[in-house]
């Protein structure tokens, strides 16, 4: 039956290109006037209207699973509370966090305290955001008994993940409202990226009454409060969501837009469709996709819009079954994937090679690790692995991916690769989602494709991975203590440059031994009506609507 | 009559029994739980997240809790949709299911069973061929292929309709159409061949000897024998069709059920793959009993009773 639906989708995706490759074309000879009279009248027809109205018509790929910034998980719920909340810090144009609820802050020398002085603003229900709804927020987080998910990103705080774990009591976290305006936080380690984390959903407010109040008040339009540059007007679950600007927001003058109208339509084919007849502003990333069959008509129209965003594609490799256990042998296989070749042909959305961990945007050594499409040395490396193995014929190599027309074909044109420059037979292997998830972290596969995105902009999202063999994410049983070891200093090294070249030398460990073989770095595409302004997405693939216009 | 009611009724219950326990341990036996995911997360907070859900108890204590729950309507939180329990969620979506479903089978029994008696009545004739072209293309095109063909020419091409979404009833006719393709087809396919058995029997001659109006031996006697078949058929797809369909809804953005019983399973959303299941189960046997009952009302030669006699 999964299958079946696997197939329905994709010959969707299929048809709905010769579709949209059409739908695109008649666009352009039709004069914007003749819109159906259903759509909503957000774009007047007379030319000569000075101001236009500050609505845009968005859609996002699926409802927002929550909208409580201590339990979302989800980008789509993340961007909801961006728009609805804001947090110490907010991350500005400049990709760097400038202060938001708090007005200002001192650090002291260790780098382990931080004093924040709230900004005299409020809640969107006219109450006052004091540094009390802070420390709630953050140690409701931390409380076990909330289950939230992404709780670790608050481990950076002094016995927030012993409380979480249940071997500190909540009152012995590193966070105090030392009145209604000043806020104190403790960390374990000095942070550099500390401010910037205050601008992640998991550390901000909410409002104590509303919550303890209403277990449910984060699902509702009505009980849903926040303090930041919109408020939720109305949403019909599944269907509609409508944000408008919050009067109670202490930076309103910036706010330009009036409201953001969300539709909720999963298929993207329509959604593209929807975005060619005038009913939408804004079709694909940050808050869906484009139809993969789309992307090269939209492209050769030179309506696409692309950016890199922090995120690794990586086939992992399990090093405790051989023949992966040798290290040459994974090196042979990563250095013989010609990456430029399956970005321009394959993923064509202008995806960066990888020849490293962690992505661009928080890059500790931008000429890559190796160099990409050396067949050489591959057959080289491969040839004296075989002979430490003590073989001479490579077995058949499984490589297995999660169900999905995307990770299928990037499979199968590396399958062709390697047996081309290799020699090496290559079975595909292909499993349901969450099969999939669980046969990886068990280690039962060969070489399996994971993909990664980065919570906040350091590289340490990408390293810490495959610091223990067992930890969670890692999946390959690799570890190294020499790795472990600078992963530990990083964490204690106050002073920048110091720490880069740390995590640098890190990195360079884990390209040596190599035990996952990066792809490609992610990018986001979309396409957007030329009037929409100022919409910022960060270097992470967070969209934030907070400077947006429409002119 | 009642004792036949009160017996189906008892047999009804057993089977949601069934349906429920081997549903529950069916799920349990998939790899991957609500909380498999790309980010794992610590033991901790995963084993927090259990007990939040009661997941950390023994199988079969979850399994009496879960029964519990089915018998007092009170299916529990769903595990994606954090804000939602699953009552809410089949409380939002089956009433936009149900509405689509009920237009859609208005369309398909009404369509259906006019083409079938068209095609029947002009046996062999360009009417029978072009129905029966009809219903071929309407059982064998997807309706996804029928969705999308419908949002070009109807919502781009022409902008008569809108493409998606679910705000008012010009919203609702596209989706309505390419949900009752398939039905109406095999309705009409339905009715044909019962026609044209019907028409042939002896009763029919008689009508027609003794000087009845061809309309009257059509109305009156034809197609009331011509229908049971479809009533039988009409039992499982009520139940089908007004809990969603869930390409028809992806494609035109429609709030309703019919997702829910797809994503919930990829997502192993314990309680909404149950919650739907059950739902799904309690109006399949329901339809089926009125089936069953309205067979008397259609022909009453048929009697409803325990013994199993007429």
């Amino acid at each position: 039956m999964k299958k079946n639906i696997f197939a329905l989708v994709s010959s969707i995706a299929v048809l709905g290109t010769a579709l949209a490759g059409c739908g695109g074309g008649q666009q352009a000879t039709t004069p914007p006037a003749e819109q159906p009279a259903n759509s909503q009248p957000a774009t007047p027809s007379t030319p000569a209207a000075e101001k236009k109205p500050q609505v845009l018509r968005l859609n996002l790929h699926s409802e927002p699973p929550t909208g409580d910034p201590g339990l979302a998980e989800d980008t789509t719920s993340g961007a909801i509370i961006l728009a609805t909340f804001d947090g110490l810090t907010r991350i500005g144009s400049d990709e760097k966090p400038h202060e938001a609820a708090a007005e200002s802050y001192t650090v002291s020398d260790d780098k382990l305290t931080y004093t924040f002085k709230i900004r005299d603003h409020k809640w969107s229900n006219g109450d006052p955001v004091t540094a009390h709804d802070f420390e709630y927020a953050w140690k409701r987080a931390l409380d076990p008994k909330t289950a939230s998910n992404y709780a670790y990103q608050l481990y950076y705080i002094k016995n927030g993940e012993k409380a979480n774990k249940g071997e500190a009591k909540l009152d012995d976290v590193g966070v105090k409202a030392l009145d209604d305006k000043t806020l104190e936080v403790k960390l374990e380690n000095p942070t550099p990226f500390f401010l910037e984390l205050l601008a992640f959903r998991t550390y901000f407010p909410v409002n104590q009454k509303v919550v303890q109040a209403n277990e449910k008040w984060a699902g509702d339009a009505k009980t849903h409060i926040g303090n930041g540059p919109f408020k939720i007007e109305s949403w019909e679950h599944k269907s509609k969501l409508v944000i408008v600007k919050n009067d109670n927001y202490w930076d309103k003058d910036n706010v330009k837009l009036d409201k953001i109208e969300f539709s909720m339509v999963e298929d993207e084919n329509t959604e593209l469709s929807m975005f060619d007849n005038g009913e939408l502003d804004w079709a694909g990333s940050p808050t869906s996709d484009l139809p993969t069959d789309a992307i090269p008509a939209l492209k050769e129209q030179g309506k696409l819009t692309t950016q890199a965003i922090a995120g690794t594609y990586w086939y992992k490799f399990n090093t405790e079954k051989p023949p992966f256990n040798n290290i040459k042998i994974r090196k042979a296989f990563t250095y013989s994937i010609d990456r430029q070749s399956l970005i321009d042909n394959i993923l064509q959305r202008g995806q960066l090679p990888a020849t490293g961990a962690v992505p661009p945007s928080m890059v500790l050594n931008p000429n890559g690790y190796f160099k990409d499409n050396d067949q050489e040395t591959a057959k080289k490396l491969l040839e004296e692995g075989m002979k430490e193995l003590g073989i001479t014929k490579l077995p058949v190599i499984t490589l297995s991916y999660n169900t999905s027309e995307g990770h299928k074909k990037i499979a199968e044109a590396i399958q062709d690769q390697w047996k081309k420059n290799l020699g090496v037979e290559v079975k595909l292997e292909n499993k349901e989602w969450k099969v999939y998830l669980e046969d990886l972290h068990q280690g039962n596969y060969q070489i399996g494709r994971m993909g990664w995105l980065g919570d906040f902009n350091d590289p340490i999202n990408f390293l810490e991975l495959y610091k223990d063999k067992m930890g969670g994410n890692n999946d390959t049983r690799w570890e190294n203590p020499q790795f472990k070891e600078f992963l530990n200093q990083s964490a204690k090294e106050a002073d920048l440059d110091k720490r880069k070249k740390i995590l640098a030398d890190a990195e360079q460990i884990l390209m040596d031994e190599m035990p996952i073989m990066p792809i490609y770095f992610y990018t986001q595409s979309w396409v957007q009506k030329p009037g929409v302004k100022g919409v910022q997405i960060t270097g992470l693939g967070d969209v934030d609507w907070k400077g947006a216009y429409v002119e | 009559m009642i004792r036949y009611l009160g017996k189906r009724i008892i047999f009804m219950l057993i089977s949601l029994f069934l349906i429920v326990t081997a549903t529950f341990f069916i799920m349990k036996a998939v790899p991957g739980g609500p909380f498999t995911s790309e980010k794992n997360v610590p033991d901790e907070i995963k084993a927090a997240l259990e007990a939040k859900y009661k997941l950390n108890l023994p199988i079969h204590e979850q399994y009496f809790n879960y029964l519990k729950g089915v018998a007092t309507w009170d299916l529990g939180p769903s595990f994606t949709e954090k804000s939602s329990t699953v009552n809410e969620m089949i409380n939002r979506g089956f009433p936009v299911s149900a509405h689509l479903g009920a237009q859609a089978l208005l369309l398909a029994i009404s369509g259906g069973i006019i083409l079938g008696v068209i095609a029947a009545l002009k046996h062999n004739k360009w009417q029978d061929f072009s129905a029966m072209i009809l219903a071929v293309l309407g059982l064998s095109v997807p309706s996804f292929i029928l969705a999308s063909f419908y949002q070009y020419v109807f919502a781009i091409n022409w902008g008569l309709l809108p493409i998606a979404k679910w705000e008012g009833f010009s919203y609702t006719i596209l989706p309505s159409l390419a949900l009752a393709a398939s039905p109406m087809a095999f309705i009409a396919r339905l009715t044909r061949s019962n026609m044209i058995e019907v028409l042939g029997q002896d009763y029919i001659k008689t009508a027609k000897a003794k000087g009845l109006h061809s309309f009257a031996i059509t109305v009156r006697h034809a197609i009331r024998n011509a229908l049971l078949p479809v009533i039988t058929y009409l039992g499982p797809l009520i139940a089908g069709i007004l809990t969603g369909a869930f390409v028809i809804e992806r494609i035109f953005g429609v709030p309703g059920l019919g997702r829910e019983f797809v994503l919930s399973i990829t997502n192993r959303d314990y309680t909404v793959i149950m919650g739907t299941t059950v739902f799904y189960s309690i109006i399949l046997v329901v339809m089926i009993l009125i089936v069953d009952i309205a067979y008397t009302l259609v022909d009453p030669r048929i009697k409803l009773s325990d013994s199993g006699k007429e």
